[in-house]
């Protein structure tokens, strides 16, 4: 691999990566719920409009897991497959999903972080299923000729947003 | 990594400023985010010290227009200069599909320009991505000051070529940007590419965009 490649979320994954996170919403009684990829990119969220700029936010939680991923290295482990930011009113929880997502839950005083952790890792395992058969879908070459579909042919259009 | 999002219609990509400390990347994306239209771009994060050194990175995404019925969401990063904070700089490569070199032209500040370079080529090799063959461009700053070293010394230090394997590539290549110079050429028989590059005086917002906008027209034709 030369570069760090690409991919892509269609819809209907993305509609059952957000049924996914309702369920958990329903179920732990958290405020809001959104998965973040590795690399900073927000791929969905679900549950009360936030007052802040959730792309900010899906940058700064990749950041947060990555550096807590060298510290973990440091002591030893292999990884942090979650963590814990407590709060005096609002707290967050996030956890790894696959090495590729991750996955954060806002939570007030209405639940618990027990309640929160123990519905999370049903989450993490149905969102992992979502994302086994996206890549193996990819793997297959189906999802790779629909990403090459979007921009292919699309120099001009390229030259010309960029005034060329 | 770009995502294409079919759901939200938008095609996000990650784009890092490199290059030694002081040398003006945060200065690049604080004239970005002064010019962009509020609508087209999101909030500027810095996590930076109490003096303003860039710690951890700055943050900024910018939308820089519609392909395709697609936003192209551009992601921009830059990474602490300082080289102390390598832990914290290769973690902001993970993930990059263009890069951004931002060097200081003064003469004083040339070996600090290598150094940071092979830094560049060497944190990516530790990704297995490799700097000659993803979007990538230099930016020359400081121009305007007294102490800039000429740009055909800065290019024969940090952009002298690298050997090109790939024959469709083999091919005469000026570079439009800069009369009388080349992205890909002959010499001595052998075929060499180099990056595009700018010359810059970020802190009155000269070659700022116009490196953005290469960058990020590179980036988006590697997905075409």
């Amino acid at each position: 691999m030369t570069g760090a490649g690409s991919w892509s979320l269609g819809e209907s994954d993305h509609k059952r990566i957000a049924a996914h996170l309702k369920e958990l919403l329903r179920e732990s009684d958290a405020r809001c719920a959104m998965v973040v990829d590795r690399t900073g990119q927000l791929l969905a969220t679900v549950g009360e409009a936030l007052s802040f700029d959730p792309t900010v936010f899906a940058s700064l939680t990749a950041a947060d897991f990555s550096a807590n991923d060298q510290l973990a290295k440091m002591i030893g482990e292999p990884e942090f497959a979650s963590l814990f930011h407590q709060g005096e009113k609002e707290s967050m929880y996030l956890a790894d999903v696959g090495r590729r997502l991750i996955l954060v839950v806002l939570f007030d005083q209405r639940t618990t972080v027990g309640l929160v952790r123990l519905r999370v890792k049903q989450t993490v395992q149905d969102l992992s299923q979502v994302l086994n058969e996206m890549f193996s879908r990819s793997a297959d070459g189906k999802r790779a000729s629909q990403q090459g579909g979007l921009l292919e042919g699309a120099e001009d259009e390229i030259d010309k947003l960029f005034g060329d | 990594m770009s995502m294409i999002n079919y759901a939200s219609r938008e095609i996000n990509c990650k784009l890092v400023y490199y290059g030694p400390g002081l040398g003006g990347k945060t200065t690049n994306l604080e004239h970005v985010y002064g010019k962009v239209a509020p609508e087209k771009r999101g909030k500027m994060v810095s996590l930076a010290t109490e003096t303003e050194r860039t710690l951890f990175f700055d943050f900024l995404p910018v939308d820089l227009g519609t392909i395709r019925g697609f936003k192209t969401r551009f992601h921009l990063y830059t990474v602490p200069g300082q080289v102390y904070y390598n832990a914290s700089r290769k973690l902001i490569l993970k993930g990059v599909d263009g890069l951004v070199f931002v060097a200081d032209s003064q003469m004083d500040r040339m070996e600090a320009n290598v150094e940071s370079m092979q830094n560049l080529y060497d944190n990516m090799a530790e990704y297995g991505y490799d700097v000659t063959k993803i979007p990538f461009v230099i930016q020359y700053n400081k121009r305007d000051l007294p102490n800039a070293a000429p740009v055909p010394e800065l290019q024969q230090q940090l952009n002298p070529g690298w050997e090109v394997a790939d024959k469709a590539q083999q091919r005469e290549t000026t570079d439009p940007s800069n009369d009388g110079e080349w992205l890909v050429t002959q010499v001595d028989g052998t075929w060499i590419a180099r990056a595009p590059y700018f010359e810059s005086i970020a802190v009155n917002g000269d070659g700022v965009f116009e490196t953005l906008r290469h960058a990020a027209k590179l980036v988006l034709k590697t997905l075409s």
